[in-house]
């Protein structure tokens, strides 16, 4: 899933400085998952919101929404009737939400309520971790399930590097260092050859550095 | 290998079988060439070649290969460490044609220390080819005349072509085949990390030489002294990568007050000495960190001195 971060409750502030009225609009995907953007989340940013003006004697209205996703037209379009009563718009999905919603809407003001992050999951209850850096060209199972792109610091292709350090990466002591689960598993399984040859240079072109992507899947445009 | 590939003097002094001796010099946090030509008058006639290092911890310091040049100037041959962090391989590509049109014969291909550590940790890392895919690329153009993308590039820039090993790094046991993974892609002599804990190093030095890596490539054996107990601690907690025992801290904490430096150097001598004895090693690598002025009485002291001329 997509992974995200609530913005520091004071910038959020200062982003509806100076409205009255406002909407929230939560989303039913990856965010509700992460537990940032669903619907326990939009109820409580309300909730914080509307007291922090009600403290400065600027009383906020706001109304609650949530969307099954907001990475979809067809779940947008469910807010045509209401969506310009307001003076802004929060949307708490990734990144993905506020610039469909200003698409559908040139004439409303979006603000993003989240930080989007990474491509990860949740390892433990509350602890949320990067796998997927959707560099376009997966190449795990030749790492043996382990991701060199998305989780080594330095997106290394022939690691580990110097900086590896009793099992963590150079960088901290709390971020693994993934080449050394590579090269450990590679030798306990007995595949060490698997890593002897030089990794070629990765073609980047099918990430972001070959520009925005764009998918156009014939059978489903007809 | 009758023929030279680079024909740099490290190149030479190593075909020819002398115990090499390089230095190391950090280029100034400015434009002070003096700096520059003042630590290299330190070095000159002590080692065989000096690295230069590239914006090393991640601090922005004056380019590599631009301090490179002021040591050509000054009589002294260097060896320019490249790293993958700053530059893609455009930009390596390009750096490296320049570099070798300017006279440089010498290459040290590194991943990089991440930009966390530095002076601009807000940076974007590049990370664009990894070390090992470096030193590939640069055999690739010397002895191909190929740029990475395979096209043809006219007058291949003839580099000795480096890399670093680090024996204290884990997965130890791993550490023998990445070193012979850097010699397939063209590693033709090898810098180790600063070497304290010599136990794990001739270890690691058995290995090499059982895998027959040590007849492929050069073995240059990393050698700091420690000028504090300070220096000594901070690299055992602070460094990653580094293994200080903690023999070498009390060692120096016995020394005589005013003689914690020398004692730091006594150890880095009776290294070296251990090193010229040392199946598979071909010389030392000393990183005399901002500390370039002692490398004269080290390198006495370490009896490398007369360098050889070839």
């Amino acid at each position: 899933m997509i992974v995200a971060d609530r913005k520091p409750f004071s910038e959020l502030l200062e982003m509806v400085d100076g409205c009255n009225r406002i909407m929230i609009v939560g989303c039913k995907g990856c965010v509700t998952v992460c537990n940032v953007g669903g619907l326990k989340e939009v109820q409580i940013l309300a909730s914080a919101l509307k007291i922090a003006r009600k403290k400065t004697g600027t009383p906020l209205e706001i109304e609650e929404t949530l969307l099954e996703r907001q990475c979809d037209p067809e779940y947008i379009e469910l807010l045509k009737n209401q969506v310009n009563d307001f003076d802004a718009v929060i949307s708490m999905a990734c990144g993905v939400g506020p610039q469909f919603l200003s698409e559908a809407y040139p004439e409303q003001r979006f603000f993003p309520a989240v930080n989007t992050t990474f491509f990860g999951g949740a390892v433990r209850h509350g602890i949320w971790e990067e796998r997927c850096a959707g560099c376009g060209t997966c190449i795990i199972h030749q790492y043996d399930g382990m991701c060199p792109i998305s989780r080594c610091s330095k997106s290394l292709m022939n690691g580990p590097c110097g900086g590896s350090s009793h099992g963590a990466c150079e960088i901290s002591p709390d971020t693994d260092c993934i080449w050394d689960r590579i090269v450990r598993k590679k030798m306990e399984t007995g595949k060490v050859n698997d890593l002897i040859n030089v990794a070629p240079v990765k073609n980047w072109r099918s990430s972001w550095h070959g520009g925005p992507r764009r998918r156009v899947r014939e059978e489903l445009t007809k | 290998m009758n023929e030279f590939k680079a024909a740099s003097n490290l190149e030479k002094i190593l075909k020819a079988g002398h115990f090499a001796f390089t230095g190391e010099l950090g280029p100034p946090r400015g434009a002070a060439v003096q700096e520059v030509r003042e630590k290299a008058a330190f070095l000159k006639g002590n080692v065989d070649s000096v690295n230069i290092t590239d914006n090393q911890t991640a601090v922005v310091r004056m380019s590599s290969w631009a301090a490179c040049l002021f040591l050509i100037q000054e009589g002294v041959e260097p060896n320019f460490q490249m790293v993958c962090r700053d530059r893609n391989r455009l930009a390596l590509q390009a750096d490296i044609l320049g570099a070798y049109a300017h006279g440089i014969r010498n290459i040290l291909c590194l991943s990089g220390d991440h930009c966390q550590f530095g002076d601009h940790p807000e940076s974007k890392g590049v990370f664009d080819i990894d070390s090992m895919q470096l030193i590939s690329m640069v055999k690739k153009m010397r002895d191909d005349k190929k740029f990475l993308s395979g096209g043809d590039l006219h007058e291949a820039p003839k580099l000795f072509i480096g890399a670093a090993a680090n024996p204290f790094a884990e997965p130890y046991d791993y550490r023998p085949y990445r070193l012979a993974k850097k010699i397939e892609a063209g590693a033709d002599f090898i810098q180790t990390q600063c070497i304290y804990n010599m136990k794990r190093f001739r270890e690691f030095m058995k290995q090499a030489n059982d895998m027959g890596l040590t007849e492929k490539c050069y073995i240059l054996a990393g050698v700091t002294p420690m000028k504090s107990v300070g220096m000594a601690k901070y690299m055992k907690s602070k460094v990653p990568g580094m293994d200080v025992p903690d023999e070498t801290i009390s060692r120096l904490q016995g020394a005589k007050k005013g003689k914690v430096a020398d004692e730091g150097i006594k150890i880095a001598c009776e290294q070296i000495e251990e090193f010229k004895e040392m199946k598979g090693v071909a010389g030392v690598h000393l990183m005399a960190i901002e500390w370039e002025n002692k490398v004269p009485e080290i390198a006495e002291r370490a009896g490398v001195l007369p360098r050889p001329q070839i």
